[in-house]
């Protein structure tokens, strides 16, 4: 790899580092109830309400259709995606500083790979509490389930789910498209330099 | 020469023609343009009114908080009287709020509602409020919209002057409607003269808004009725109108009403904090009360209060000036420069405006015309800046819009004048329907009128709303003031009486507004932190329950171990941490009220129960779609029975 690309697959790996200040994914839920706004924030390593007490009022709603409660703690995920971000970076980093570009193609690869089945594992936990509901709920509505979407909107009964990407997730994929772009250019000047030679 | 003649008379009939479809056609467009009001007073749905309004609601004893220009009524707040809706004055955590050294007073007459200040201008934290009957003033903190103090004047007879501030909220005054002997003792009636006397009082207020009486002033026994501080170059004054300088006892209406004038009293209370901290003071012993709400505990505490500090104004020359004034003088109003003090001498055929610069001088060349009880009564030439005169009959407040025009109220000819502020000429006036006491205009009695709108705040209403039998609404007008020429624009029914009322752009207060107690910030003693820690324990014949609320449960929901004669202590926790998601709770035959508890609040409802049997209880503030599952049931067994306590939830 050139200078310029190592420099830039360095700092694509560091930037990695800005995803754990940011929410990777938020679940808004609108009803005309709740004007001031009521949602969840997904990070790498806790699940947070949007507002102070939103966790709780989402679970307290959520007793009346029998979903299990949100527990953050419960969720072993949360306790392993730092690691797997942290190898991610250190993978990276290792990649730019060799310059090997092999390297940087595994750790392309690496890093789609980990986001497929992230999102795969995020739909799972999304099916089963939107799924496995309590049969003695007050509310149930027959073939009813609450899952909500991976990404996008959905009524659920009187709200409508909407589940999209938050500044964590565009980090990380703006860090990883930055890489990309390099290491493309570096193979265009490495071969305008092979035919010029 | 005929035929000329005859279209002379044409043309003139057509140009007669024109002219009267012209004035018609614009009579259309003034009926249009009269359309418009009804658009500067509508709030559109799910918009914002640009005002608070608040009303003091008289002889309800609690404050009416409206939106203006729309005049809708968003919430009473419960201040001197029971209210049984919100439990003010049932709940056990209140009831300390209503106590004075009279014991326990579930009333008064709330009057004058104040807006705490910061350098002169309104700022929104909290709202002051007399009570009128038994000498009190409360505190209302507004960020929650619930009464945070009450404090008791000692040695007053009735608390009218009140409670008008200094330019910092330094302190909050209050003078003695009804002059009595100080200390109260058993005196003839008749003996007015000789042991009958007046106070002024300034509360100290902290940067907390804790109130305490700093120090009185006895003054001659007459009838002390209104106030306002100084502001500018008036700050460190203040002035307070007096009636009755007669010092009649029976028959007011004629006995008080001979004077051609009575006095405004210019208390200069920087010079009195002096005296105080050089020693020149009495300590009286005496006793009143300060009640006030702890805001982490949820609950009321009382304090009795033993001793005051009074100033003898013989030994301490220089804190109070008489300023003649005619005729038995009300309102008595500093314009935003704080050089002018009007006042509305409610029997006078003029409004006297004093001169605060002019009133330095004279006090300086002492121009005194006499001495009463060692106060120097000013010559009236010697202040008096300038006379409004025509202001209609009765004058009796002024407000000022900040663009130098006073607006006074005239009480027997109902209208609103409106008067140059230099010139003392009227400008402008505009009928009230009807009796207009006070007015209020938004910022009006500050350093910084917002202007806009004038309130007038009726006495009468009689055929201006559909009647409800004998009894019929008071009222309130908004006017338009952004013109050259007052314009009504509405009129909104109000609770109780109201007397004087504020006004303030709802940003200010809004962005304070709490929308939750925080749950972890709880430290009642008997308040509950989660539904798990939800018991009832007894303790000989108290037995106590806590209780938690959350949609759409109580726990425990089923309590059985009561026994006749027992008394149950409901402490109800709102476990809640939602916007606008309060619990209700009430009990059959509880002789009392129901709680109705804000979410991360504890309640407690008292109950005594009379009768065994199964007694339900139930939420009642449509609190979710399952709000009508929210019950329970309490198992009462006769005295001595050996049911044991036991209580649970889903059970």
């Amino acid at each position: 790899m050139k200078t310029q690309s190592k420099i830039i697959v360095i700092v694509a790996s560091l930037i990695l580092i800005l995803s754990f200040f940011f929410p990777i994914w938020y679940i808004d839920l609108e009803a005309p109830q709740y004007p001031e706004g009521i949602g969840l924030e997904i990070w790498l390593n806790k699940i947070t309400g949007q507002n102070p007490h939103d966790l709780n009022n989402i679970n307290g709603l959520n007793h009346y259709i029998g979903m299990k409660e949100i527990v953050p703690d419960a969720i072993p995920e949360l306790k392993i995606m730092p690691f797997i971000i942290i190898f991610l970076i250190v993978f990276g980093l290792i990649s730019g500083i060799s310059g090997k570009r092999s390297l940087a193609y595994i750790w392309i690869v690496l890093f789609f790979v980990i986001a497929a089945v992230g999102l795969y594992d995020f739909y799972l936990w999304g099916y089963d509490f939107g799924h496995d509901l309590n049969p003695n709920a007050a509310i149930k509505v027959p073939g009813m389930a609450y899952q909500p979407p991976l990404i996008g909107s959905k009524m659920l009964l009187n709200f409508n789910a909407i589940s999209m990407p938050h500044i964590g997730t565009w980090i990380l994929v703006g860090a990883v498209a930055l890489a990309v772009i390099a290491l493309i250019f570096d193979k265009k000047i490495k071969k305008r330099e092979e035919a010029n030679a | 020469m005929n035929r000329r003649y005859f279209k002379a008379v044409l043309v003139a009939a057509a140009v007669v023609a024109a002219f009267v479809i012209l004035h018609y056609g614009c009579q259309e467009s003034k009926d249009l343009a009269s359309g418009d009001v009804a658009s500067r007073v509508y709030v559109a749905p799910g918009t914002y009114d640009e005002f608070y309004l608040f009303t003091s609601g008289g002889f309800s004893g609690q404050i009416g908080v409206y939106g203006l220009p729309s005049g809708r009524l968003f919430r009473v707040i419960p201040v001197f009287s029971q209210d049984p809706e919100k439990a003010w004055g049932y709940s056990e955590e209140s009831k300390p709020m209503f106590m004075t050294s009279y014991g326990f007073v579930p009333w008064d007459d709330a009057h004058h509602p104040k807006l705490s200040q910061t350098e002169g201008i309104a700022d929104g934290r909290w709202i002051f409020i007399n009570g009128n009957n038994t000498p009190r003033i409360a505190r209302v903190d507004l960020s929650t919209f619930t009464t945070a103090e009450i404090i008791e004047i000692p040695n007053s007879g009735g608390n009218h002057g009140s409670p008008f501030l200094t330019e910092n909220t330094e302190y909050v005054v209050a003078s003695t409607r009804f002059s009595v002997p100080v200390p109260n003792r058993d005196v003839p009636i008749d003996s007015y003269k000789e042991n009958f006397q007046g106070t002024i009082s300034f509360i100290s207020v902290d940067k907390e808004g804790a109130m305490d009486v700093a120090f009185q002033i006895v003054a001659p026994g007459f009838h002390y009725d209104l106030a306002h501080g100084g502001k500018g170059p008036s700050h460190g004054w203040a002035f307070f109108t007096s009636y009755n300088t007669e010092q009649a006892h029976t028959l007011l209406e004629v006995n008080a009403s001979q004077s051609d004038k009575d006095f405004i009293a210019a208390v200069n209370w920087k010079k009195a904090e002096e005296y105080v901290k050089q020693g020149k003071a009495k300590t009286w012993s005496t006793s009143y009360y300060r009640n006030y709400f702890d805001k982490k505990k949820h609950m009321a505490f009382s304090e009795q209060k033993t001793s005051v500090k009074v100033l003898m104004p013989e030994d301490c020359p220089g804190v109070i000036y008489f300023l003649p004034t005619p005729k038995s003088p009300h309102g008595v109003d500093v314009d935003p420069s704080g050089e002018y003090i009007a006042a509305g001498g409610k029997l006078a055929s003029v409004i006297p405006v004093h001169s605060f610069s002019k009133m330095i001088k004279a006090i300086e060349n002492e121009e005194f015309e006499t001495t009463i009880d060692g106060i120097p009564v000013l010559k009236y030439e010697s202040t008096i800046a300038g006379e409004v005169t025509n202001p209609g009959l009765g004058p009796l407040h002024t407000e000022f819009d900040g663009n130098g025009y006073g607006y006074t109220s005239s009480f027997i000819s109902s209208e609103i004048v409106k008067w140059k502020i230099g010139t003392w000429e009227v400008v402008d006036r505009i009928p009230a329907y009807y009796s207009i006491g006070h007015l209020c205009i938004p910022g009006g009695d500050t350093r910084k009128p917002w202007g806009k709108y004038v309130i007038a705040l009726n006495k009468i209403t009689k055929d201006r709303y559909l009647p409800t039998g004998p009894e019929l609404t008071q009222s309130a007008q908004l006017i338009d003031i952004s013109g050259d020429k007052m314009k009504l624009l509405l009129d909104f029914p109000t609770i109780g009486e109201p007397h004087y009322a504020q006004a303030i752009p709802a940003d200010i207060i809004m962005k304070n507004s709490k929308k939750i107690y925080p749950i972890e910030e709880n430290q009642h003693p008997h308040g509950i932190k989660a539904e798990k820690d939800a018991r009832v324990v007894r303790e000989g014949n108290v037995v106590r329950v806590y209780m938690s609320t959350i949609r759409t449960h109580f726990a425990p929901d089923n309590i059985e171990g009561i026994r006749v004669g027992d008394i149950v202590y409901f402490h109800v926790t709102n476990l809640e941490q939602d916007w606008d998601i309060p619990h209700g709770f009430a009990v059959k035959g509880a002789n009392n009220s129901e709680l109705l508890i804000m979410p991360g609040a504890t309640e407690t409802l008292m109950w005594q129960p009379t009768r065994e049997g199964i007694y339900p209880f139930y939420c009642t503030d449509f609190c979710s779609a399952l709000h009508q599952e929210m019950q329970g049931y309490i198992r009462v067994s006769p005295k001595g029975s050996n049911v044991a306590i036991t209580y649970g939830t889903g059970k």
